[in-house]
């Protein structure tokens, strides 16, 4: 057993115990029981489980938890929650931009950590960040509308992401 | 109008508290046999309700897909559940606010109509009354049969149907919940399993000291025959234990996949169930005919859900108990109990979301896998997660297909006689088909239960193979041939649209063709063989939205194509445009549909979208191959989908249709959005693609046969 590793995930420090290799993602679902983060591929290539590691977009799956230490991760139920929701929730709710949701949790980390650094970024803006993200029911249409919602909506705001 | 006959979930599950039930003050439980796909059906069956009754949506409760509670409905598949489910729960609805409003006038002293309903409590000529549904409803008898016969709500009373209510399942989804998919599900004390598949049919893993099974400490290696799996507490270990014995073991027997099978063509040189059905008359002569011929194809495509399957079971006392995101509760569990020996009687299976799901996909697999590990280790909770390899690789595939189409045509370029000729593997192979079992863990077992026998779905529920392969157009005859492999090299099974999608792309692409000899532009060429009102009015209502005949710039196209899915179910129509350099890039989609009566409008066009944009990635992108004996498109690079930077912008007018029964939409667009791309690609280059998918390389193909 290694170190325990200390890092905050969703402003909370945590001190976690888990084997060195272990993913993130597991330690997410398994050890946390924060479910929004998911498996899809385990190699980084859909999506489904991005999270934001000191506000960059990264995928939970790969990335052992001995290598985060001292990080802050924001996941899903970081951003915000049904008495609070963040702009770019409030948005994916408003346009309805789902179908079976599992992918849409990754797609509203990217798309946060989009408008945190473009605050009104085009259609093709918008497209090029979610481009690592897979969804198979086929509602990007709708999705890449709700992102341009949630940059109105945080302008109106006047917020940061 | 829409008439009181019984829905099949009624005729099926008859009594009035089979559908719903009034045991917690305040709330309304409804039950449904149809689960929720990501499609929205639980938000419609909600709508319908809510509005039969009187009450407001909230206070509905929804139970969906048990078996010891809800109603046995079969499959969510088929574009059927507003029809069944929500026919079913639409007439059960009528009938007991009637018996309510009865109870209730007899209770007051008053009649009938000095009544009214307001969420759920009884208004006396606008007044309070005092009562309410919860009050009277232990007085009714729910445990009768439904007779059907109360008149559902007039279109202009309804205030739920047909307005867009937010999807039930999605706060969820965005806001964070928890136990939301399967996936989700940690009872106590839960186990973590992993399995380690054959790689073909039938194959026999090599057992000897080489080839030991070793794994990790604390890990539970369990082999049954040739099903092997890893069970741990540590999901994580669980993972590297599984994928170190896959590394060590070598198999034989069985049949390996020949690469050259994953080519739809090869398809036609195997054997075959054969049939052949005509329709119309055949013209006295055709001397005067001109006779064309065109053949298109499509490879195995993967249901690629972006969640792989997950399952749980447990084994208590004799008891089953199995959490499954299938499409079909009631008939799992009758094919685990063939697969395990059990009594029926002794199973329960509960239906928990998964991730997006278009047909039989991996579900019942991972719902076997489950249950044979749980019986093996009673007492424990087993989840079972599949890989992203095994999720891509092991669901049973939508099938290749080969449709070869023949007109002879009259002089003035319209078709007097027609052939449509199918060549494909087998659709409806879901467990329980035919009296067969079709679950990869039963398979492996020692003596195991019959697969499903190759069969064509009937016409007269759709057909499958030959799904809309009948011509929506007036042409005067028609022959449709039909073969299906009985020996299909992969496990093949419903997938959206069954053969619709392989069919709908051959006609609506060979009509265009057609439509280019006579000299006639293509919507003109189709209004003029269509008679049927409503898919002139998609038609129509498609062009004035895309402003048809508006001038081309260079290496751009539009296609246009339409298909009425199933022959009865909904109507679509919709242009493409695209671009064409190295790739095919899609640009605007304009889409008409005709729904019928729509529950849920942003619902239907929410379905409409995403099929057109996974039609778009079938035709353009996918591809299932063999190499090495088993399926090498495993990964998400080596059977990619299309991303969002290759989606294009879309608009989707629906039609006004409240009178008319509700017709199933969430297949329609498959067959018309890869005939429309194809035919698009045509106006921009003049190059025909037959084959799909429409691939970089299929493009320089087509291009050098000219």
């Amino acid at each position: 057993m290694a170190e325990p590793v200390k890092l905050s995930i969703n402003g909370t420090v945590l001190t976690i115990k888990a084997k060195a290799e272990t993913p993130l993602l597991d330690v997410l679902r398994n050890e946390l029981h924060l479910m929004a983060s998911r498996f899809g591929c385990g190699v980084e290539s859909c999506g489904a489980c991005m999270v934001l590691v000191d506000g960059a977009p990264t995928y939970a799956c790969t990335v052992a938890i001995d290598a985060l230490a001292g990080k802050t991760i924001t996941t899903l139920e970081g951003l915000g929650n049904a008495g609070r929701p963040h702009a770019v929730q409030q948005a994916f709710l408003e346009l309805q931009a789902g179908q079976c949701g599992y992918c849409l949790s990754g797609i509203m980390i990217s798309s946060k950590a989009l408008l945190e650094r473009n605050p009104k970024p085009s259609r093709s803006e918008i497209a090029a960040a979610l481009d690592k993200h897979l969804c198979r029911c086929g509602a990007h249409a709708r999705i890449l509308r709700a992102v341009h919602r949630a940059a109105e909506l945080l302008a109106e705001a006047g917020g940061r992401a | 109008m829409i008439r009181n006959t019984l829905p099949l979930g009624l005729v099926e599950n008859p009594r009035l508290n089979q559908w719903i039930g009034f045991d917690e003050p305040g709330r309304v439980s409804i039950k449904t046999g149809k689960v929720e796909l990501g499609q929205g059906i639980l938000t419609a069956l909600v709508q319908i309700a809510a509005d039969e009754l009187d009450v407001a949506p909230a206070r509905i409760s929804l139970m969906s897909g048990q078996t010891q509670a809800t109603p046995r409905e079969g499959f969510t598949a088929g574009s059927l559940s507003v029809e069944n489910s929500g026919g079913s729960i639409r007439l059960v609805a009528a009938e007991v606010r009637a018996m309510l409003l009865g109870a209730a006038a007899a209770r007051l002293g008053c009649a009938d109509v000095d009544l009214t309903i307001f969420d759920g409590t009884f208004l006396r000529q606008g007044s309070p009354s005092g009562l309410d549904f919860w009050q009277l409803a232990s007085s009714l008898d729910l445990a009768r049969d439904a007779t059907g016969s109360v008149p559902v709500k007039a279109a202009h009373l309804r205030r739920v149907i047909g307005a867009s209510l937010p999807r039930v399942d999605l706060p969820a989804k965005i806001l964070g919940g928890t136990d939301t998919f399967i996936h989700d599900l940690r009872p106590a004390g839960m186990l973590h399993a992993r399995v380690i598949r054959q790689p073909w049919p039938g194959a026999e893993f090599v057992s000897n000291a080489s080839q030991t099974v070793t794994a990790y400490a604390g890990v539970r290696v369990i082999r049954l025959r040739n099903f092997l799996a890893v069970v741990a507490t540590d999901e994580h270990i669980a993972v590297l234990a599984a994928e170190k014995i896959a590394g060590q073991l070598t198999w034989s027997q069985g049949t390996p996949l020949k690469s050259e099978s994953a080519a739809p063509r090869w398809m036609a040189s195997q054997p075959m169930l054969d049939s052949i059905s005509t329709r119309g008359t055949k013209p006295a002569s055709l001397v005067d005919a001109k006779h064309f011929k065109r053949s298109y194809a499509k490879p195995f495509i993967a249901h690629a859900s972006i969640g792989p399957s997950c399952a749980l079971a447990r084994f208590h006392s004799g008891k089953l108990h199995v959490w499954t995101h299938s499409q079909g509760v009631f008939p799992l569990r009758d094919s685990l109990a063939k697969a395990l020996q059990l009594d029926v009687s002794a199973i329960t299976v509960e239906h928990v979301q998964g991730a997006g799901c278009y047909g039989h996909n991996g579900a019942d697999d991972a719902a076997c896998d489950a249950a044979v590990l749980a019986r093996e280790m009673p007492g424990e909770t087993i989840r079972v997660q599949w890989s992203r390899e095994d999720e891509l690789a092991s669901s049973p595939f939508g099938t290749a297909m080969v449709v070869t189409l023949q007109a002879a045509v009259s002089p003035n370029g319209y078709p007097l006689d027609w052939t449509t000729e199918i060549w494909g593997g087998p659709h409806a192979q879901r467990p329980g088909a035919g009296g067969g079992v079709n679950l990869l863990a039963a398979d492996a077992l020692p003596d195991p239960p019959p697969r499903p026998v190759p069969m064509e779905i009937p016409e007269a529920a759709g057909g499958s193979g030959a799904r809309n392969a009948g011509l929506l157009y007036d042409v005067p005859h028609q022959t449709i041939i039909n073969h299906i492999a009985t020996a299909a090299a992969p496990r093949t099974s419903s997938m959206r649209g069954l053969g619709a999608f392989a069919n709908v792309f051959a006609i609506e692409s060979f009509i265009d063709e057609l439509a280019v000899e006579a000299g006639v532009d293509p919507v003109r060429y189709r209004l003029a063989m269509t008679s049927d009102p409503r898919a002139r009015a998609v038609m129509e209502q498609a062009v004035a939205m895309a402003a048809w005949g508006i001038e081309k710039v260079a290496g751009s196209g539009r296609g246009f194509a339409y298909s009425r899915y199933k022959n009865r179910a909904g109507y679509l129509a919709l242009f493409v445009d695209v671009e064409v350099d190295a790739e095919v890039r899609l640009k605007r989609v304009w889409c008409a549909v005709d729904a019928g009566l729509v529950i849920n409008p942003d619902g239907v066009r929410n379905q409409v979208e995403g099929g057109i944009i996974q039609a778009a990635s079938w035709a353009l992108k996918e591809q299932v191959q063999f190499a090495e004996g088993r399926v090498s498109t495993r990964t998400w690079d080596s059977y990619p989908i299309l991303r969002f930077s290759e989606v294009p912008e879309i608009e989707i007018a629906l039609m006004d249709r409240p009178r008319e029964a509700t017709l199933g939409v969430g297949e329609v667009a498959q067959g018309p959005m890869a005939a429309a791309i194809a035919n698009a690609v045509a106006d921009a280059l003049g190059v025909r693609m037959r084959d799909l998918p429409m691939t970089r390389e299929g493009l320089i193909a087509a291009v050098n046969a000219g």
